[in-house]
């Protein structure tokens, strides 16, 4: 073998080698991303424009340029509630002899104690009627009396007429009309419509007075879809089989038609379930701590922080809860008294948090509409 | 169209099993259900009008008396008063419709109207309680009829039952408490017993200085007080008519010393101990026929017994084991249980009335702490803690517990606290000078 062949096999390999596995150790660097960003051009108009829109700082008030040095908060004393001081303010002395005996102070007369009839009170002003629940109205745009000029891409290049003067009665008498010989025929010159001038405005258009748009910008969401009813139908009237479905029958088809009934039937059979897309995990969550805000159990009794009690109420679609619809259903782990407490100091909880509205989604009202609140207070017991 | 068909059957098998027709899966069934766990434990905020003075002589009354009630319920830490410069509503009249707006404008959830009328020997108090958010009245209004004299005591009738109808538990506010009256210096104290409103008001001494007294203890009807006296030269159990002032020993011709007597829930029998020659055991002594009955026989000391509410068992501390714990036994004597099991040293336990916990006084790590436990000895929890505190008793509702605090130092004095068995709440009770060994009494009839 030659020297030449020798060299051109080892290049070769090499060369093969190279492409095989040199992307191992000499790995090409990919050039690093340049970030683009997004410029929108301004012609020196437009730019004017924005300038000339742009608020201006106020000068510098040179009365304001120091800083006044703060006055110390003045806090006026409060009054401390007054205690009921003893009858009589006792001081230990060494008396030689012992006191003559305490006459046994005279106790009130508890066989008087009575109920106190309650007052005849005003009838509780009756409540406005719910309004129905209407499609919110969509506010038309609002436009002035007087159409604006609407700004065009040129100017034009001739001011456009003074507009005619306003008719003025005449100050000079109309001659009397009298007859006139017949005027000679005129030659007739077929019209042809003028060309469309260019538009143009008398303002250019820039962002700055950009017209708005007369569609309107937002739109009411669409009321939540009634509860399906097709399927109840069809569960209630089946329609006739066909022929073909019928000839061929077998378990798995049985079994097949069997759930596909089951599952169809299930709404059938709760015919009031709430409508609308269910509550969310974090709108649950924000209904319930606006409610614990205001569910003090500092003034409970240890027998009622050992009591769950659950509660019912109605909320209106405004989010405040229908206080006459507030009850309890059900109590477990203490006395029926204690139960009352707690389902007491549940009830205060409820409308005083909701007192002006409890943030629910609109669109679900359905779901909320009548809510189950299960206080327990396992986590607030004295421990 | 041979292998569709042969297919079919597998296919809707897996469409079923894959849920393709199951309904949809966030389907709600039922009104929304939330849970609610977590709550705010704050006063509740209340307005207590001054009550309206039905005639002249009343006015004064009827002031005092609603100052009398806002200061019971805001003593409690569970009720806050809003004070009268913040109302926007007026009662100029008791039967006068109650503009809830007016009260809910400033947060109040409970509003207390009165009136007091006045007229020679007699004061009438009727008040209503008001659920201001819920805009109904709570209960049914009361009145209360009594002696000028009482007055007090009518204002605190008035608070217990706003306690009662807002907690759901009894009041405490018209009971009294006896306890230990000390003066001069800490190793020459003269001390002598008296009694006062819960509230440290209207304190009457029962007893001179001329001799020491301990541990009082009321009876269940509150007419009586049994406690330690030293006037024979031997401490001895010695009954006290509260009426009268008349006293009496309990025990006669008794060898040894007779000590922490503690009446039992019928008032018939007296549960103490008698310390013989450096051992001490409890005993309990019928009031009636005399006669007595020891239950233990322990060569330990055996002290501080209290009944439980039911009269079956009886609490008491012991060293049998080495070190002072609480033990429980039957009422008639037994084996006792041991059921305190920290570390340290357990005495003076005392039954609650409603029966479900004991108070304790623990001594550990060169500190005092009163504490209360199951009565099993489980879920105990100290309330306090200081340089020492010691001789717990219950309030007659089971919810505040009064005890003995010292400070420290050559001129360190004992003073009466209260403490909410939550451990909150914990206030000096004033009692014009140094006291010690308070026991409440039952609620007044």
């Amino acid at each position: 073998m030659d020297k030449g062949t020798l060299y051109s096999g080892i290049g070769h390999i090499g060369l093969i080698a190279y492409v095989a596995i040199g992307g191992l150790f000499f790995r090409h660097e990919n050039p690093e991303p340049v970030a683009v960003t997004e410029v929108s051009l301004l012609s020196s108009s437009e730019f004017e424009a924005l300038l000339a829109a742009s608020p201006t700082a106020p000068p510098p008030d040179p009365a304001q340029t120091e800083i006044a040095t703060p006055a110390p908060v003045v806090t006026e004393p409060q009054d401390a509630p007054r205690l009921p001081t003893p009858d009589a303010p006792v001081t230990p002395v060494v008396t030689p002899a012992p006191r003559p005996a305490p006459a046994p102070e005279a106790a009130p007369d508890v066989a008087e104690i009575a109920a106190v009839p309650a007052p005849d009170l005003p009838p509780e002003p009756t409540p406005p009627a719910p309004v129905a629940s209407l499609e919110p109205p969509i506010n038309a745009p609002v436009t002035e009396d007087r159409p604006r000029p609407r700004p065009a891409t040129r100017v034009a290049p001739q001011p456009s007429e003074a507009p005619a003067p306003d008719a003025a009665p005449d100050p000079t008498p109309t001659p009397a009309v009298t007859p006139e010989a017949a005027p000679e025929a005129e030659v007739v010159v077929e019209e042809r419509p003028e060309t469309a001038p260019e538009e143009a405005g008398t303002e250019l258009a820039t962002e700055a007075n950009k017209p708005e748009p007369l569609a309107p910008s937002s739109s009411s969401r669409p009321r939540p879809r009634p509860a399906r009813t097709e399927t109840a139908v069809v569960a209630d009237n089946p329609a006739p089989a066909s022929a073909e479905t019928e000839a061929p029958r077998d378990a798995i088809a049985d079994a097949v038609a069997a759930a596909m009934a089951e599952t169809s039937s299930a709404p059938a059979a709760a015919p009031e379930a709430p409508a609308g897309p269910p509550m969310t995990s974090g709108e649950k969550d924000a209904l319930r701590f606006a409610v614990q805000q205001c569910w003090n159990v500092g003034s409970l009794s240890t027998d009622a922080l050992r009591t769950t009690v659950v509660v019912a109420v109605s909320i209106a679609e405004t989010g405040v809860p229908d206080a006459g619809s507030i009850r309890m259903i059900d109590f477990s782990g203490g006395t029926e008294g204690a139960a009352r407490q707690a389902y007491e100091a549940a009830r205060r909880a409820i409308i005083r948090c909701g007192a002006t509205g409890f943030k629910l989604p609109p669109e679900k009202y359905e779901q909320w509409r009548n809510v189950e609140m299960v206080f327990n207070p396992e986590n607030m017991r004295i421990k | 169209m041979m292998v569709i068909r042969a297919l079919s059957p597998a296919i809707l098998l897996a469409l079923l099993v894959t849920g393709v027709f199951a309904p949809p899966a966030a389907a709600q069934n039922g009104p929304l259900r939330i849970e609610i766990t977590e709550g705010v434990i704050e006063p509740l905020p209340f307005a207590a009008p001054d009550f309206v003075a039905e005639n002249a002589a009343a006015s004064e009354y009827a002031r005092n008396i609603s100052r009398v009630i806002a200061s019971d319920l805001s003593g409690t830490g569970l009720f806050r008063e809003i004070p009268a410069s913040a109302h926007i509503g007026r009662v100029s009249s008791f039967d006068a419709p109650v503009s809830y707006p007016d009260w809910k404008a400033i947060n109040a959830q409970a509003l207390i109207t009165g009136a007091v009328s006045a007229s020679g020997d007699r004061i009438v108090v009727k008040f209503r309680l008001f659920d201001i958010f819920s805009g109904q009245q709570l209960g049914e209004g009361l009145q209360f009829a009594g002696t000028p004299q009482s007055w007090r005591r009518m204002a605190h009738k008035v608070a217990d039952a706003v306690y009662s109808r807002i907690t759901g538990e009894g009041g405490y506010f018209d009971s009294r408490v006896v306890f230990v009256s000390e003066s001069g210096p800490k190793n020459q104290r003269l001390k002598r017993l008296a009694v006062m409103d819960y509230d440290g008001a209207n304190i009457q001494f029962l007893t001179d200085s001329g001799s020491i007294v301990l541990a009082p203890r009321f009876s269940p009807s509150g007419d009586r007080v049994a406690y330690t006296s030293f006037e024979s030269g031997v401490p001895s159990v010695v009954l006290l008519d509260v009426a009268s002032v008349q006293r009496r020993p309990l025990l006669n011709n008794v060898q040894g010393m007779s000590v922490a007597p503690s009446f039992s829930p019928d008032g018939r029998t007296v549960v103490f101990s008698i310390a013989q020659s450096g051992n001490s055991d409890i005993y309990t002594m019928d009031i009636a026929s005399g006669s007595s009955t020891r239950l233990t026989s322990a060569p330990s000391i055996e002290t501080a017994p209290s009944f439980s509410p039911d009269g079956s068992q009886i609490v008491f501390e012991s060293d049998r084991s080495g070190n002072q714990q609480i033990y429980v036994m039957s009422a008639g004597g037994g084996e006792p249980r041991r059921i305190s099991n920290g570390a340290g040293r357990y005495g003076t336990p005392v039954w609650s009335p409603r029966g479900d916990l004991i108070a304790f006084t623990k001594q550990n790590q060169g500190r005092f702490h009163i504490g209360v436990m199951r009565t099993d000895g489980s879920e105990e929890r100290l309330l306090t803690a200081s340089f020492l505190d010691e001789g717990p008793t219950w309030a007659p509702n089971g919810r505040v517990i009064m005890f003995t605090r010292e400070t420290a130092g050559e001129g360190g004095q004992p003073a009466l606290y209260s403490v909410d068995i939550s451990g909150r709440n914990l206030r000096r009770v004033e009692t014009g000078g140094s006291a010690s060994d308070p026991a409440w009494s039952p609620l007044l009839p």
